[in-house]
């Protein structure tokens, strides 16, 4: 179980703005921290980790103190046993992936660990090359792999996957849940991907301005906003052409382009460039499976 | 036939300068990289000075501050027996102090252009500021080393203005490359200053040389 109370006052674009929360984690729980940029979600998770003091508050796992600013107690962060995987990899460049992982074992006789893991993240192919020869997708393996290594009871994931591209995201959100329950771990994870929220949290915490807004289920979180009977997608005007005596509205959705038709009162407001949002009540959706 | 004595304890002097002062400067580099003080930028300046100070106002005052007249030059000479002016051992502190920013400046900036998760990652492993340092941090500035190196080493063989302050050329101790080119000047043998300028010109170039081309080489292989 992990307890904290933690305040310190965030430099954002919009001037001071103190972040204050109070957690309490239960073990083996995988959170999902969700939020604005600039609310604060990656503060916590390096106060968490040691790597950030906060100005007051306390970090306590398994009766374990880690943090107590009352008392100035302040475990290092090479001390507390927590993994954390960073948006850019950090891989080191100057080690192979092998060598990566064997730098992080806290006793250099466990080597066998390493191969465990190794053969658990799909690495065998890749151990003996350097991280600057690899994907995007490979190196966020290989980063979580060395998190692994450490042995670590809390596992932190700063927005890991927001590089990847679809795909890659997919495979590495499964590793991360294999991670997740064949190690027991407790597991922190920033993400802005309501998605990956949904497949992989137990709770999601949303931050808004350094307060948590929500705190639950990502049904309950998500439910009022975004579960309806109505599609409801946001896009951006690419242009309006008069067609007799409707207009015919070009709104690019994503990476289509779809054609509204609206009367005159209705595109009068409108011009190129745009924010929009097209609804539609759908009665009937047919879901149907791509790709594999 | 020409006297190689200077040239020998030029490469000598620029061999032992070099050493200790990768050895000091690594970790004043690093201290400098990692803290952000109210005094840094004065450190930083007295750092710097030996690039901007004509070599004879340093000369002149490490003379007299190494002088067994007084203190503390008398106390090296009397509880230590050490005695820094007209000695090889003084060209070397001289040379130090007059290298350093050379061997400091493109270390510390080698440290300050890495990314901050890489030394971030290592902590979170487990691993000291010690290990971090010496496992992560410094492979991964190689060419800000070599620069530090070699720049120091190319430095110290061109001295002139602090060696003849504080070495006093004398043949054999303290009569570098640089001072014995001088001499021969003076002296009007045009053809041994030429051979004793050649050498250092040759050493020097190719040095250099070196450096551009292995940190090319290093540009090329890795991208963070």
């Amino acid at each position: 179980m992990i307890s904290l109370q933690l305040y310190k006052t965030l430099n954002t674009a919009d001037g001071d703005l103190p972040l204050d929360v109070n957690l309490t984690i239960k073990n083996g729980e995988f959170i999902t921290i969700e939020g604005p940029s600039g609310a604060g979600k990656t503060t916590i998770l390096r106060m968490i980790s040691g790597l950030l003091k906060p100005e007051k508050g306390h970090i306590k796992v398994d009766d374990v103190l880690w943090t107590d600013t009352e008392s100035g107690y302040y475990l290092p962060p090479q001390k507390r046993k927590a993994g954390f995987v960073f948006q850019d990899y950090s891989l080191f460049p100057n080690m192979t992936i092998e060598q990566n992982l064997v730098y992080a074992l806290e006793d250099k006789h466990d080597a066998d660990y390493v191969k465990e893991v190794i053969e658990i993240m799909e690495l065998e192919a890749l151990k003996a090359r350097y991280p600057q020869t690899l994907s995007g997708g490979q190196k966020q393996r290989a980063a979580l792999a060395r998190a692994i290594v450490r042995k670590p009871e809390l596992l932190l994931l700063d927005e890991p996957l927001s590089a990847l591209d679809a795909e890659m995201r997919l495979k590495l959100q499964d590793y991360i849940l294999k991670v997740h329950r064949k190690f027991k771990l407790t597991t922190i994870l920033v993400s802005h991907s309501i998605s990956e929220i949904f497949k992989m949290s137990d709770r999601v915490i949303r931050l808004n301005k350094g307060k948590i807004i929500h705190d639950g289920s990502a049904t309950n979180v998500y439910a009022k906003k975004y579960i309806s009977g109505k599609f409801r997608f946001t896009g951006e005007v690419l242009s309006i052409e008069k067609d007799d005596v409707v207009y015919i509205v070009n709104v690019l959705v994503g990476n289509n382009i779809i054609k509204v038709i609206e009367t005159d009162n209705h595109t009068a407001p409108l011009k190129a460039g745009d924010k929009v949002m097209i609804v539609s009540k759908a009665f009937n959706p047919l879901i149907i499976k791509i790709g594999d | 036939m020409i006297d190689l004595q200077p040239i020998i304890l030029s490469l000598e002097l620029a061999v032992t300068t070099t050493v200790l002062l990768f050895l000091a400067g690594v970790p004043l580099a690093y201290w400098l990289s990692e803290n952000n003080f109210k005094f840094k930028p004065v450190i930083s300046a007295i750092v710097s000075l030996p690039l901007v100070l004509p070599p004879t106002v340093l000369g002149f005052y490490l003379l007299v501050t190494f002088s067994p007249a007084h203190f503390p030059g008398n106390v090296l000479q009397e509880v230590f027996n050490v005695r820094l002016i007209f000695s090889f051992g003084g060209l070397i502190v001289a040379s130090m102090i007059y290298s350093l920013p050379f061997m400091v400046n493109p270390i510390q900036s080698g440290l300050e252009s890495l990314p901050l998760t890489l030394k971030e990652a290592s902590y979170t492993l487990g691993k000291s500021k010690f290990r971090t340092l010496v496992s992560v941090l410094l492979p991964n500035i190689k060419p800000a080393l070599l620069t530090g190196i070699v720049l120091s080493f190319a430095h110290t063989i061109g001295e002139f203005g602090v060696v003849l302050m504080i070495g006093g050329n004398i043949p054999g101790k303290t009569r570098v490359a640089s001072l014995a080119i001088y001499d021969e000047v003076e002296a009007l043998n045009y053809h041994n200053a030429n051979i004793y300028a050649l050498v250092l010109f040759v050493i020097t170039f190719l040095i250099l040389l070196s450096v551009h081309i292995v940190n090319n080489k290093f540009l090329k292989s890795v991208r963070f």
